[in-house]
């Protein structure tokens, strides 16, 4: 996380917010087009604070969230645990990169290993290796979290609804996912 | 009409449309003989590929097909088409085809579709590949969809009574929901109403939410809510039986019951307005029950109700010991007096345990020992 540092004062990291800006305009450009070609976006955080209003966001933007306890097979093991035509999430965005025990979160390599993108809020504790779009900034406070919801969420809504309007003008066919 | 085995059949396969018996087919060997190859032959390794699914049609065709062939079978029996029973279907069918297997799973049966063809979850995705549910990939939609809900009904919960604080309204005694006489559902229940298992933990943490809940002070708001999760207290008493309260010629009331206890059978018709005279048998009870300890227990049930002076006893009691014969009687006593009782009282009974009836006896000498418990000498060498 050093790259994404300004510094550190009195012991507490200081993050480099020029740098949060562009990865953030990149992660939610990112997220819009996913969106817009009618993707699955997983919500995931597995912060007790944030559990309700994580799955709140996901459930007004009419996407799906996870804030619970991540059983092992979830992406790698699909087919047997939900049934054989299930499809996985096209982008997992993490709202917290660490889980209860402050332990990288399984998903985000579990995403790796599908092939599956992911966005990710990295704090200055957590590695931000394996994350596709990563954006440094602060997962502990209240503010800052329901910050980044409202972000994900108005993108979201944003490029929904200029599918539905490119469908009405240009006749376009309703997003179907092609099989890999 | 097909009569279905309990092992898979030729007739589920989509690939051969056989008959429920298996089809010989004729092959040419390269000699040019004509060689009857089983179908059985033809069947790939069933295990290796995917569970075979049912879709809705087929199973509706099933269905159709079952229920005309109850028809056919109940004609051909001579019987009623209408009302025909599983079990007169059970019934038709091991007569028609009699087996001498012991395995019962082997034996011919004829059962609706839905008991032979395993249960499928029903698709939860649309068209799209999309899940319906926003909690899908959770793996327990309902029950985590339900914490959410519960918890969001408790932070609405906090905010109003922020704002009642806020404008000065707030008071600590608030209504408050009458919860007695209830409990909270039972695990078992709360998985029938979720329609998917649960763990304890989980169950623990959704009745520690609830009783968070229920601990603010204007938790009435959500009354409809929690009484969803309260289950009613049955009294045990409203499952007593009491005996009929019958006028003899003289319109004195009195009641029959019956008691038994480890081999003695006592009848008593227990009569009104009497001095506390009691009968046994033709003899007077302190005839009968020389002992103390006896007579005590056929005074227990009026003595414990302070009715002890009030009813005449007419007792018959037969079988067994007289300690034997004393606790059938006791038990018959009690149960006349019910009629008598008001509920509160019938509950006091219940409660001291004199409606309950004795459940031991004798138990039986072993072989290698020397009576039910004793064993013979233990010898070292």
């Amino acid at each position: 996380m050093e790259p994404y540092l300004y510094g550190c004062r009195l012991d507490q990291d200081i993050i480099d917010l020029d740098q949060t800006v562009e990865h953030l305009q990149l992660a939610l450009n990112f997220t819009a087009h996913i969106a817009y070609r009618g993707g699955i976006i997983l919500f995931v955080s597995r912060r007790r604070q944030f559990g309700h209003l994580v799955e709140s966001t996901a459930m007004k933007c009419g996407e799906y969230a996870h804030t619970r306890y991540w059983q092992g097979g979830l992406l790698t093991n699909a087919p047997v645990q939900y049934g054989p035509n299930v499809r996985l999430p096209d982008l997992l965005i993490f709202l917290s990169t660490l889980n209860n025990v402050f332990q990288q979160h399984v998903g985000i390599r579990d995403a790796a290993k599908m092939n599956i993108p992911t966005v990710g809020v990295v704090d200055s504790n957590c590695n931000p290796s394996l994350i596709t779009y990563p954006i440094p900034g602060n997962d502990d406070t209240p503010v800052s979290v329901e910050l980044y919801c409202r972000l994900f969420q108005m993108t979201i809504r944003r490029a929904k609804d200029k599918r539905r309007q490119m469908e009405l003008l240009h006749g376009l066919s309703k997003p179907t996912p092609e099989s890999s | 009409m097909a009569a279905y085995c309990g092992r898979t059949l030729g007739a589920f396969q989509r690939k051969y449309a056989c008959s429920i018996f298996s089809m010989a087919t004729a092959q040419l060997c390269p000699q040019g003989r004509q060689i009857c190859v089983s179908s059985a032959l033809h069947r790939k390794n069933e295990t290796n590929s995917e569970p075979r699914k049912f879709s809705a049609e087929f199973i509706e065709k099933q269905v159709g097909e079952f229920d005309i062939g109850k028809r056919h079978l109940a004609n051909m029996m001579g019987e009623d088409p209408e009302n025909f029973t599983q079990e007169d279907i059970d019934r038709c069918i091991a007569y028609l085809f009699p087996s001498g297997l012991f395995e019962k799973k082997a034996k011919p049966i004829m059962k609706h579709p839905d008991e032979i063809f395993p249960k499928q979850r029903a698709v939860q995705w649309g068209a799209d590949g999309r899940p319906f549910h926003f909690l899908f990939y959770t793996g327990k939609e309902s029950y985590y969809s339900l914490m959410h809900e519960l918890y969001g009904k408790i932070l609405n919960l906090e905010k109003y009574q922020d704002r009642l604080k806020a404008k000065g309204l707030f008071s600590k005694d608030a209504k408050q929901i009458s919860l007695r006489a209830t409990r909270w559902l039972t695990k078992e229940e709360v998985e029938t109403v979720l329609l998917e298992g649960i763990s304890t933990q989980d169950y623990t943490r959704f009745i520690q939410l609830l009783e968070q809940l229920i601990s603010m002070p204007y938790h009435s708001v959500e009354e409809k809510f929690i009484l969803q999760y309260r289950q009613q207290l049955e009294a045990q008493s409203s499952k007593q039986t009491v005996p009929q309260l019958e006028k003899d010629d003289r319109g004195v009331d009195f009641s029959r019951a019956e008691g038994r206890r480890k081999s003695s059978v006592a009848s008593v018709i227990l009569r009104d307005c009497g001095s506390g005279h009691i009968t046994v048998n033709g003899h007077d009870y302190l005839q009968y029950f020389s002992v103390l300890q006896d007579r005590e227990q056929l005074m227990f049930p009026l003595q414990f109700t302070g009715m002890l002076g009030r009813f005449d006893l007419e007792c018959t009691v037969s079988g067994g010991g007289r300690s034997g014969q004393a606790g059938a009687l006791r038990l018959a006593i009690s149960r006349c007096l019910l009629s008598f009782l008001s509920e509160g009282e019938v509950e006091n009974l219940r409660q001291a345990g004199l409606l309950t009836s004795d459940p031991r006896v004798k138990e039986r000498k072993k072989p290698g020992q020397e009576g039910a418990r004793k064993k013979f000498t233990w010898k070292k060498r």
